[in-house]
């Protein structure tokens, strides 16, 4: 009973991959009617489970482990593909930019991770280890809402946020699409499908799911994707948000980057269980466990959930396994709680770009020559990004009132005059110089 | 969580009328909702406030409905004029606990009248969803003794989503619809009234009708408004409140009181079915202390409140009664109070006298001694009358 009832969603995952262009050597065999049909009918076994006799034991046993789900790998740590069936039907061009992306990524992270700690901008949170999550945008359509955690920036990367956006946003200049409200890193973007990201962990989660169950409604051909982390998973949130989902029928992709620390607290202080990926079963969810740090894998498992979501309404949870090698944020040593040398093992034999890099170079489409001189046209950007973002003002003071509602209350147009009454009487002790001007300048 | 069935709550208010008097009231006064003058009980009275009188030019049908069925209709008018309207909740697809969602499967069907997976949290976080990608989301929270586990949906999100995004996604097509308040023996958790929690939150709207009337408008108000909207329902007056709504779909300002008495002497401000407690304290102290005008304001509004119409009012009374069922410490009340002060201080003649439940857990078997009753609210008309 137990081993039935952990195996028939793999299964179901089994007879869906023969359908995919990426299961090379099969034919197209995956037909989503057949589908709704078995979904119809496990629905109704479980509908009438405790009505037939077949479904008692005289057994007593406790169920107290399953067998962990191993996680989908399409290449090896060398780059090298271990099933050439598996290999993503893609052109150079692709696989050039995804990995260009990355590296971008990458780059980017280095400098603002300095900017930082030269006190230029308040706060930031790198990537270093998950860049091959960006796996998930390639796989994914423009309209496709995100719902993210606050380590997605390959996300916005992928779409073409600019680096002067990314950077205006951390430097709160009047550039900032935000307004200079939130903190650093807490990007967001309506152009690009991209859900402002706000810094309570897992409530982006039953919100995808009824962000999804919208597009349903409106008959759009369009899911929503949830990224969070393994520590978030942790909240009601994930509970509430997963259940709804699969209760509701949401095309939400739930995307787990599981990194193996939630700040200082290890995984295995957060859960006891198979990791996030056994919890997606006992809601009915169809899961998959990948390989995090293996760009391939990422993208043909977010491909073949996005068909799943869009196609057959229902939601898919995704666990990434991979590795946090950076600290937390920049408020955080990560040395104080994790071994050093650990660290630098994973950063040195188990890194995504690393790996991708390998398989480009084993296929010969991109060289040490080709990649320095992409890092160094990207560090140039950032830089001259950095030197326009600090010259602009930050945003006019009418923007601490406005957008509270859709329009200002009495309540804050006295306090809006409040202040601009206390700047006018005490301006050394407000300084508005840095401030583009107001528009109801006073 | 025990969720007691509703049945037991509204045919119990039907034998009892939580409100109504004993046999022979000692003081002749008849209290209550079934005695009160505020409810319209003339086709031809459903009109007779400015906000209502020129509709009556086009159309004015009425039909006799109590509370919730006035909250029904406003839903119904909502979803039939807005294609991406849905409601959903705990128990809303047979009709809901309180009757308030009956017939809206039958009429829109189970993709856009659903039961939710029993959480609170995520109810909210689901709408907010809905409502960031542009869908009207109206959420049902079964008591707003409830709302709490979704309080960080919508302290943290729902009410920051269009000022942390530099207005680029919203949650305008947010409503979440609550009953709240007294119903006689709903306890610790059938019992509460939480507006006060939200009333110190920006971004939110809180609301909260008095009468079938106003529940259809400011529902309908609320569901349309571009903002998210908490409209907290007393559920005492699901079917003791009964008068004659226009058919027609209108909606009430939010944001704005509304007058329902004139006076001169002493402003009283209530909302939702504290009203009625409010319109026979004043009856009864207008009768014990001869030729004393007391003026009686319904908020509607909890946040943004009408300074304006209250400071008016207390500008040219000099007097403030406050009433509400929520504990006193922190309440509305005290923002009330201190709002006046602030603006009325050389106009006031008495301190401001704050009528509101005890700052205890809503109790059981204590109810009459704990709520801020008629004598209660007589009693502090009488103080500010004669400091």
């Amino acid at each position: 009973m137990l081993r039935s009832s952990f195996v028939r969603p793999l299964h179901r995952f089994a007879s869906l991959n023969k359908g995919y262009s990426f299961t090379a050597g099969q034919k197209l065999s995956y037909s989503v009617l057949a589908n709704v049909q078995s979904a119809e009918a496990s629905k109704t076994n479980v509908a009438s489970k405790w009505a037939s006799e077949d479904k008692f034991t005289s057994d007593m046993t406790f169920v107290q482990n399953i067998e962990p789900l191993k996680a989908y790998r399409v290449m090896d740590h060398t780059g090298t593909v271990l099933d050439k069936s598996h290999e993503p039907n893609i052109t150079e061009d692709f696989a050039v930019n995804l990995y260009k992306k990355m590296s971008q990524l990458h780059t980017m992270d280095g400098i603002l991770y300095e900017a930082q700690r030269q006190g230029r901008i308040s706060f930031y949170m790198t990537h270093y280890g998950e860049e091959a999550t960006m796996g998930t945008a390639a796989a994914l359509n423009a309209e496709d809402m995100i719902f993210g955690q606050y380590r997605e920036s390959f996300m916005l990367v992928y779409r073409g946020f600019t680096i002067d956006e990314f950077v205006n946003q951390c430097f709160s200049n009047e550039l900032d699409y935000g307004r200079g409200r939130q903190m650093p890193i807490h990007y967001g973007t309506k152009k690009l499908a991209f859900q402002t990201i706000s810094s309570p962990l897992g409530t982006q989660i039953p919100q995808a799911a009824g962000a999804a169950y919208a597009f349903k409604l409106a008959g759009k051909d369009a899911c929503s994707i949830c990224f969070f982390g393994e520590g978030a998973a942790s909240e009601g949130d994930f509970h509430a948000g997963l259940n709804m989902a699969a209760t509701l029928n949401s095309p939400t992709i739930f995307f787990c980057r599981n990194n193996g620390f939630a700040i200082s607290t290890p995984s295995s202080e957060q859960y006891r269980g198979d990791g996030i990926a056994s919890r997606g079963v006992g809601y009915g969810i169809d899961t998959i466990r990948v390989d995090g740090n293996d760009v391939w894998a990422v993208y043909n498992a977010t491909k073949a959930a996005r068909e799943i979501a869009v196609k057959e309404k229902r939601p898919i949870l995704i666990e990434s396994m991979t590795y946090r090698i950076g600290h937390h944020s920049t408020s955080d040593d990560s040395t104080k709680y994790r071994d050093r040398k650990e660290v630098e093992e994973r950063a040195q034999f188990d890194n995504p770009i690393t790996r991708f890099r390998r398989y480009l170079e084993q296929k010969q489409w991109w060289d040490q020559e080709q990649d320095d001189a992409w890092r160094k046209h990207i560090k140039k950007a950032v830089l001259q990004s950095f030197a326009d973002a600090e010259k602009k003002k930050k945003p006019s003071l009418d923007y601490l009132f406005t957008d509270v509602y859709d329009e200002m209350t009495p309540n804050l147009i006295r306090q809006k005059q409040e202040l601009d009454r206390l700047i006018k009487e005490y301006p050394e002790y407000y300084p508005t110089d840095d401030h583009a001007p107001s528009s109801s300048s006073s | 969580m025990l969720r007691t069935s509703s049945r037991r709550f509204t045919s119990l208010l039907q034998q009892h009328r939580f409100y109504a008097a004993s046999t022979q009231p000692n003081d002749g006064i008849q209290q209550g909702v079934a005695h009160s003058k505020l409810l319209k009980r003339a086709p031809e009275e459903a009109f007779r406030t400015p906000e209502l009188t020129r509709m009556s030019a086009i159309n004015s049908e009425t039909k006799k409905m109590n509370l919730f069925q006035a909250v029904n209709d406003a839903m119904s008018i909502a979803m039939t004029t807005d294609d991406t309207a849905v409601v959903f909740g705990e128990d809303v697809s047979f009709g809901g606990v309180f009757r308030a969602t009956s017939g809206l499967v039958e009429k829109f069907g189970r993709d856009r009248v659903f039961n939710t997976p029993l959480t609170e949290q995520g109810i909210a976080g689901f709408a907010v969803g809905m409502a960031s990608v542009g869908h009207t989301a109206i959420a049902e929270i079964q008591f707003a003794d409830y709302i709490f586990p979704a309080f960080d949906q919508i302290v943290n999100e729902a009410a920051k989503f269009r000022y942390r995004s530099g207005n680029q996604f919203n949650v305008g097509g947010l409503t979440i619809r609550s009953p709240c308040s007294a119903v006689g023996h709903g306890g610790h958790y059938h019992s509460q009234s939480p507006e006060a929690f939200f009333a110190h939150c920006p971004g939110l709207k809180i609301v909260t009708p008095r009468s079938p009337i106003q529940a259809k408008g400011l529902l309908l108000a609320s569901i349309r408004d571009r903002n998210p909207v908490i409209f907290f329902e007393p559920k005492c007056l699901y079917r003791a409140a009964v008068e004659e709504v226009p058919v027609e779909d209108y909606e009430l300002p939010i944001g704005k009181a509304e007058v329902l008495k004139k006076g001169t002497d002493v402003t009283v401000v209530g909302y939702g079915s504290q009203i009625y407690a409010l319109e026979n304290a004043i009856q009864l102290a207008e009768k014990k202390m001869p030729g004393l005008s007391c003026e009686l304001i319904d908020l509607r509004t909890i946040l943004p409140w009408d300074v304006e119409t209250v400071v008016e009012s207390v500008n040219k009374t000099g007097r403030l009664v406050v009433a509400h069922e929520a504990p006193k410490t922190a309440g509305v009340g005290a923002e009330i109070a201190s709002t006046v002060m602030e603006n009325c201080f050389l106009r006031l003649e008495a301190p401001v006298e704050r009528v509101c439940g005890w700052d205890t857990p809503f109790p059981l078997v204590f109810e009459r001694f704990y709520m801020p009753s008629m004598i209660r609210c007589y009693d502090a008309i009488k103080n500010v009358v004669n400091y």
